[in-house]
Formats: structure tokens, C-alpha cells, sequence
């Protein structure tokens, strides 16, 4: 059996400032109370040099000078201790959560994986600073001792088999959190200290202090065996900051959701996890409007949160690149008014895997695709990036855009390689099975271009649209097509191929095709797919055979 | 390093000085006469020369032996990697389209440009390489891509309204990287429009896509990359086929119209290539053509 424990001194102090970084090296206390009380009730090394006390009031302690006084943020306290545990589950899937400042861990069997208890209690130590938190650490045989050693000693205390009661025989009494009676009723006979108390028979203590007196000399003997109460681990990842002053601007928010993500990473990387996906919620300081002038035309109703979820199309651990593809959409659609709180989660999943090979065909890396995508869809927009799905309809245009994945929806892209010329995709192969001659395709005319028509015996002649006109000299058709009539966009039109001859004296176009084509002698001729709306009554171009 | 051998490179003045030295010739025929009816007596001014720039070459080279191993030797002189365009006669005219260069595919409307293109994408789709076409007018038509064989799922469209939308992305997408094959489609743009990009702005095209293994394809109603291409297509159509399908029955009247458009007859022509041996880079007027027949299939 070998536990350790986790203890962050001066928890309320610590977690604000791993939200602010810039205040370790700088005098802090913290305050709560009322509005008309405020006491301290925290402060770091450097505010207790200057002379703040715990106790003093708001007022009393703004006198020190350079004193940072800033709110207890129970907010970040939770953020805090989530961190702790993460970088517990980090090490070892079984913790208690002992208290808000401290966790046990079992690392009994770990030795072979990570080495000695030292090794284990450095790399713990090594994994909470990246987390922002100065952390001690004891490791012992005994759950009770390792975590009385690590709240009574700083450091790495590292307390062999047997030794137990030894090493905390100094250790004072209160550190075993005794009721108010029973310290005084200790303090009275003179014992201080955790040997003192475990020199005590126990049998006339419990006839004095009952059984709260067993328990108190168990664990001043090192000598209580009690089981862990299991923590269940998180399955989700929050961050949150709450602003001084209200941001209105990209680039200091920029700086802010950096600052988070990384500690959102770190968390998640100690998992061994990575972000599938994303969510930003802020809350808006609406009162500011009027003096951002930054701030676009705000709506009088606008929400005073701002929310939004950002799918990943893989998991991703990397702050930087997640930080561009906050920044890149909410460039494209920025909340209405100034920020004053930014809350950060992200859905954990498992990291990507893969493995690169000599023969992979050309594929872009999905993060960095996702990146491009993201730059891409803000300059065109989102709803026109993407990759084209063919719906199960006959109503032209009967397509619609879906996010650009390549290579990960068939069971063969996820065994491709790069296959030889002769070699192609079976569902391509398919398609130009048997087919020696490449295949007429089609420009469509997005929206499609009226067009005026001359009819004869129910077929085109003649039509003129968009700078072409000219005589019909070929015609298929008419070929119907309907559809959805029981919709209130149903279609119906009457749709033909034409070739038409352009007239030579007409336009620009068609002086252009004279002269870009080799045959200066005839005049020029296109293939165009026309259609006669039946609802509307109007003939229209869809495309031309390019 | 040794100071280079004193040497100076004769002027022209120098030269018709030296041929006026020469008693056979006629002083006062012209400068290329002269040099024509002396070729007998150059070699010998010709041969000092070249051992003295030889002399040079040689000093230059001990004395970077240490830091440059062959300071004159040029760049990259591997050969360019080219795949197939998945029409057969295009292959064989211009040997394919390159990796890493900029293809021009130029011509009128109906001139088949987007048919080529298709095949182009239905050829790399089905090699597993993504793909990304820079819409320059929104006028792709997915059924005709998938018609024609393109995976769709392997193909980023950007749908953009004008040209300085297209630039951009185009930009943005080659230097994002890991495509293998780039297209910017400008057919619908009028040339004149096109005229005004910068050639700068081709430079930069190719200054991202060489050394990659990305084909950037150019889809235009001229040429405007200029000597930025490393291969330029001109298409034309030459005839389109109508087939009549009706049949004359017994009291049936045939529509006069009862035909399919069946397909276009099209004439390629290869105005420039840096691949094909010979070319040399110039835009050769006398280049061969290709005539490529397309089949229509009705799509829907």
C-alpha cells in the first residue's frame, strides 16, 4: 500500500492568482463579506511581509500601499480543484478527494511504471506548476499520515514503511482538525503534538473524549485503516475568468482565451485527452454599449450571454491552433457588447492517432485544414465552403454543403494509400468503367438567366439572354420535370439542350468567340440547357456544356 | 581566393575594331557580313577566350571548394513530376499536367474547358488527393462532377462572388497546403477583368505551388499567367453531335425535334510547356492540337 498526497497551501490565494499569473510576484489579499464588511481572508507571502493580517478589514488593508486586494472567486476556487484532480487521474485512476486543497492518490503498483514514490511525488509536483499551482506532497504507507505529512511540511516528504508516526510525531495537534473542546481539553493537559498525543493509553482517553479521542490517537499514531472514497472522474473541462473591466476588443481577448486554453490543454493533456469540440459562453456587460463605439449597432434586446459551440472535426490538444479558430469565428461574428465573464469547456475525447507512411496519397492535415477552412469561410462565408452532397431528389440545384472531410468516410480511406496511376477508387472505377471518352459537363448559371424565346411549333428558334443571341439551329427536347407538388416550392418546367448560332453583329460575347476561336469564318456557337418554368410562365438558362 | 585573371569581355566596338583589322574583309560591309566571312579567323581570338574563362572558372571553384561544391552548377534540375489529366490524347500531347507549376487551360465559352477539368478531378479524386476548386462565379454543377466520376467527399468548393474573393482564397488554399490539386475557375470572369491581376500575383501563385506536389489549374478565357505557366491548353470546339432518336411508326409523327445532344467534338492545342523537351519555355505557335470527342450523358 503507498498513497500521496497532494496539499495546495493557501488554496483561496492560489487559485485566484493561477487565473492571473502577473499577481505571484506581487503583494495579494484576498477579501469577502458584505458590502458594508469586507474582511481578509487570504493573503500571499508578499502581503504578509507588508504587514496585511488575516481578519483586517477592506479599508485597513489598502492602507499597506501596493497591496492587490482582489474578491474571493469561489468560481475559480472549483476550476482550481478540478485542476488538482485532473493532474491526479493523471498518475493514477484511484483518488479521494479529501478536501477543496487536498487529494490522495494510490500509487501502489506504479513503481515499475514510474519509478520510486520520489519520482512519482517530483513529476506530480512538476505537473501542478504547469497547472499553476505550488503544490506539497507527501507519500506513506498510511492514507492519514501522507496527508497529515503533506499539509505540515513543505516539499517532497517522502516517509518510508514503519516510520510513519515517527515522521509526524511533530506535527501539532491541530493539524488533526480535533473539535474546539477537545483541542482545548488537550492544550489543557499539556499536549501539543501529535507524539504526545499517541503516547496517551487509549483506553482512559476514550473514557475522556470519547470516541472522537480513539480516532484523534489512531491518526497521531499513523496507525487508522480506513479505505479511500473514490473521486469519479470529470467528464468535462471548464475554464472560466471573470474581468476587472469589460473587454469590447479582439486582441486583449485574444490574449485572455489564450490563457485559458492553455490551461484547458494542460488539463486535458494530463488525461491523456484531447478537445473535440469547443464551447465559449460569455457574459455581455450590455450598460457598456453606448460608450464602446467599436461595438456595431447593437439591438435594444440583445442577449446578455453569448454562446457558442465550436465542433473540431478531430480531436485537438493544441492551444495556438485552437486559439486561431476562436479567434478566426468570432472575428466573423463577434458578440454585441463588452465582456465581463469568459467561461471555456471543451467536450474531452480521445487524441487522434495516426501514423504517416511513405505512400499516403496527398491529404492535408486535418488540423490545418480546419484552420484554412476556418480563414476560407471568413472571407466567402461558412455557408459557401464545404464539399458538395447530392440529396435524393430530382429538383435541380438538389444539393447542399457539408463540412469538408477528406479521406475519413470509407473503410478504404482509412486504409489509402497513394495508388498507382492504373489503379483507382472502386466507386471512381465504377463511374468510368468501360467509358473511353471523357464526359460533357455543365456551367450552371447561378441564378439562372432569363432569357427571351422565340417559339414554333412548340420548340425554340430563336433566344436571346445575357449578351448572347441567335438562332436555334439544333434543339432536344422538351423533357419534363417536376417535383414536390405538394410542397409550397414545387417545381415544373419543360427543360431543352440548344445549340445556338450567334448572330454575328450583336455583342461583346459573341465578337469575343469569333475571335477566340480558330474558325474566323463562321460564326460562333454554344450548347446551352434552357428550361421553360411552367409556374412562372418564363423561359429561363440553366447552364451551358462547357 | 586568389584575385580573378585580369580579363575584359570585348565590346562591340572592339569587335568591328578587330574585324577591321582583317585585310579580306570589305570595311565597309556590314558588321554581320563581316563576322560571316571571317569565321575562318575568329576561332583563334575565340579559343583565348575560352581557355581564359576556363582559367577563371577554375580558380573560382578551388578557391569555394571548401563551402560551395559546385558553384556553378544550377538548381534543382530534377525532372517535373506529371500525372495524368484521365483523357488519353491530352496525355499524350503534353505529357501530363504538372506538380508543382501552374496549368493554363484557355478558351471561349462551350469550348469544353470544364469537361477537361472534370476529368482532371475525377482522375486525382480517385487517386485519394484532396482536392480544392476556387469558384470564381459559383458555377459548378456537382452533378456533372459526379457524373464524370469526381468523389465529391475528396473535393473543397468555395463558392466566391467575384474575383478578389477567388484571389484570395486561392492564396489562402495553396499556402494552407496538403491539396493535390488546386483549381481557380475565372471562365465566367470577362478577360478584361482578369487583364488587371498583377503579374505579381502569379508569381506568388507559383512561388507557393513549386516544390509541392499540388497541380494549381487555371481556368480562364485567355492566357494571363504569362510566364508564370508552366503549361498552357487552348480549347476550342470544332462540332457538336445531335443524334436523332425517334423512329417513324405507323400513324406516330416523329417531333421534328426528337433528337439527343450526344456530344462535342473538341480541338486542344498546347500553346506553352516548360516539360516538353525542345519547348525551351517559348510559346510556340506551331504547336501540335488534339482533337478530343466528348460524350453527353443526360444527368437526372
Amino acid at each position: 500500500m503507498a498513497f500521496a498526497s497532494i496539499f495546495v497551501p493557501n488554496f483561496v490565494v492560489q487559485a485566484v492568482v493561477r487565473s492571473e499569473p502577473g499577481l505571484r510576484d506581487r503583494a495579494l489579499a484576498l477579501v469577502e463579506g458584505t458590502a458594508s464588511i469586507r474582511t481578509v481572508i487570504g493573503v500571499n507571502e508578499s502581503a504578509a511581509k507588508a504587514g496585511v493580517r488575516l481578519g483586517m478589514t477592506k479599508s485597513q488593508a489598502q492602507q499597506f500601499g501596493e497591496i492587490e486586494l482582489r474578491e474571493r472567486s469561489r468560481m475559480q476556487e472549483n476550476i482550481a480543484h478540478a485542476a488538482l484532480l485532473d493532474l491526479g487521474w493523471s498518475v493514477s485512476p484511484r483518488i479521494e478527494d479529501a478536501a477543496a486543497d487536498t487529494i490522495v492518490l494510490d500509487i501502489a503498483g506504479l513503481a515499475s511504471l514510474l519509478g520510486s514514490e520520489e519520482n512519482i511525488a517530483r513529476q506530480l509536483a512538476e505537473g501542478a506548476t504547469h497547472l499553476g499551482l505550488i503544490t506539497q506532497i507527501a507519500t506513506a504507507t498510511n492514507l492519514d499520515a501522507a496527508i497529515l505529512a503533506s499539509r505540515a511540511f513543505a516539499g517532497i516528504t517522502v516517509i518510508p514503511a514503519g516510520k510513519e508516526s515517527a515522521t509526524i510525531g511533530k506535527v501539532p495537534i491541530i493539524a488533526l482538525t480535533p473539535s474546539m473542546e477537545i483541542l482545548e481539553t488537550l492544550e489543557r493537559w499539556g499536549v501539543h503534538t501529535c507524539v504526545a498525543l499517541a503516547a496517551l493509553p487509549v483506553l482512559q482517553l476514550s473514557q475522556r473524549l470519547g470516541q472522537e479521542g480513539v480516532r484523534l490517537h489512531e491518526l497521531a499514531r499513523a496507525r487508522s485503516a480506513r479505505s479511500m472514497v473514490l473521486a469519479q472522474p470529470a467528464i468535462y473541462f471548464e475554464e472560466a475568468m471573470e474581468l476587472e473591466d469589460a473587454v469590447a476588443e479582439i486582441e486583449p481577448l485574444s490574449f485572455l482565451l489564450g490563457r485559458l486554453l492553455n490551461q484547458l490543454c494542460a488539463r486535458l493533456a494530463a488525461r491523456s485527452l484531447a478537445a473535440s469540440a469547443i464551447r465559449v459562453k460569455f457574459e455581455l456587460d450590455l450598460t457598456c454599449i453606448v460608450d464602446i463605439p467599436i461595438i456595431p449597432d447593437c439591438p435594444p434586446d440583445s442577449p446578455s450571454i453569448y454562446e457558442r459551440t465550436f465542433c473540431l472535426p478531430v480531436p485537438m490538444g493544441d492551444p495556438k491552433m485552437l486559439l486561431k479558430l476562436l479567434i478566426l469565428n468570432l472575428e466573423s461574428d463577434a458578440p454585441s457588447a463588452p465582456i465581463v465573464k469568459i467561461f471555456l469547456s471543451a467536450e474531452a475525447a480521445r487524441p487522434r492517432v495516426s501514423q504517416g507512411g511513405l505512400f499516403c496519397p496527398i491529404s492535408p492535415d486535418p488540423e490545418k485544414v480546419e484552420l484554412t477552412v476556418a480563414r476560407l469561410a471568413k472571407i466567402v462565408g461558412e455557408a459557401n465552403i464545404g464539399s458538395p452532397e447530392l440529396l435524393d431528389t430530382h429538383r435541380p440545384e438538389g444539393f447542399r454543403m457539408r463540412r469538408f472531410a477528406p479521406n475519413r468516410d470509407s473503410a478504404d480511406a482509412r486504409r489509402a494509400v497513394r495508388r498507382p496511376p492504373g489503379d483507382q477508387h472502386p466507386a471512381a472505377a465504377e463511374k468510368v468503367k468501360n467509358e473511353k471518352h471523357c464526359k460533357t459537363a455543365l456551367r450552371v448559371f447561378r441564378p439562372a438567366l432569363p432569357a427571351t424565346v422565340e417559339v414554333r411549333k412548340g420548340c425554340p428558334t430563336w433566344i436571346a439572354f445575357s449578351g448572347v443571341r441567335g438562332q436555334v439551329v439544333a434543339a432536344s427536347g422538351p423533357w419534363r420535370s417536376s417535383g414536390d407538388w405538394w410542397r409550397e416550392d414545387a417545381w415544373q418546367s419543360d427543360e431543352w439542350d440548344i445549340e445556338i448560332q450567334s448572330s454575328a453583329s450583336s455583342n461583346a460575347r459573341s465578337l469575343e468567340q469569333i475571335a477566340n476561336t480558330g474558325t474566323k469564318g463562321s460564326p460562333p456557337r454554344g450548347i446551352y440547357r434552357v428550361f421553360y418554368d411552367l409556374a412562372r410562365k418564363e423561359w429561363f438558362v440553366r447552364g451551358e456544356y462547357d | 581566393m586568389g584575385g580573378p585573371a585580369h580579363f575584359s569581355w570585348p565590346k562591340y566596338h572592339d569587335v568591328a575594331h578587330r574585324l577591321d583589322k582583317y585585310p579580306c574583309l570589305d570595311q565597309n560591309d556590314s558588321l554581320a557580313n563581316k563576322k560571316r566571312k571571317s569565321m575562318g579567323a575568329f576561332p583563334a581570338w575565340l579559343d583565348t577566350m575560352a581557355r581564359n574563362i576556363n582559367a577563371m572558372r577554375s580558380q573560382v571553384e578551388s578557391a569555394l571548394a571548401g563551402h560551395i561544391p559546385a558553384p556553378f552548377t544550377s538548381g534543382n534540375s530534377n525532372p517535373v513530376e506529371t500525372v495524368s489529366a484521365g483523357i488519353p490524347e491530352t496525355d499524350g500531347l503534353t505529357g501530363g499536367l504538372p506538380r508543382g507549376g501552374i496549368t493554363e487551360i484557355c478558351g471561349p465559352s462551350c469550348s469544353g474547358r470544364t469537361s477537361l477539368l472534370m476529368s482532371v478531378l475525377a482522375s486525382r479524386t480517385a487517386q485519394d488527393e484532396a482536392c480544392a476548386f476556387i469558384d470564381g462565379r459559383d458555377a459548378f454543377d456537382p452533378y456533372s462532377a459526379e457524373e464524370t466520376g469526381v468523389r465529391l467527399e475528396q473535393l473543397l468548393w468555395v463558392r466566391c462572388r467575384n474575383i478578389d474573393q477567388a484571389l484570395r482564397t486561392t492564396d489562402l488554399a495553396l499556402h494552407g497546403g496538403g491539396f493535390g490539386l488546386v483549381v481557380l475557375d475565372l471562365g465566367d470572369i470577362p478577360p478584361e477583368v482578369v487583364r488587371y491581376v498583377p503579374l505579381t500575383v502569379w508569381f506568388r501563385f507559383r512561388r507557393a505551388v513549386e516544390h509541392t506536389p499540388t497541380i494549381f489549374l487555371v481556368l480562364e478565357q485567355e492566357p494571363h499567367a504569362k510566364t508564370c505557366a508552366s503549361l498552357v491548353l487552348r480549347m476550342e470546339t470544332e462540332a457538336a453531335h445531335w443524334v436523332k432518336t425517334a423512329q417513324d411508326f405507323h400513324g406516330f409523327v416523329r417531333h421534328p425535334h426528337a433528337c439527343l445532344f450526344a456530344g462535342s467534338l473538341l480541338r486542344t492545342e498546347m500553346v506553352r510547356s516548360r516539360g516538353q523537351p525542345g519547348s525551351m519555355g517559348w510559346p510556340n505557335r506551331a504547336s501540335p492540337a488534339v482533337t478530343l470527342e466528348l460524350k453527353y450523358h443526360p444527368i437526372g
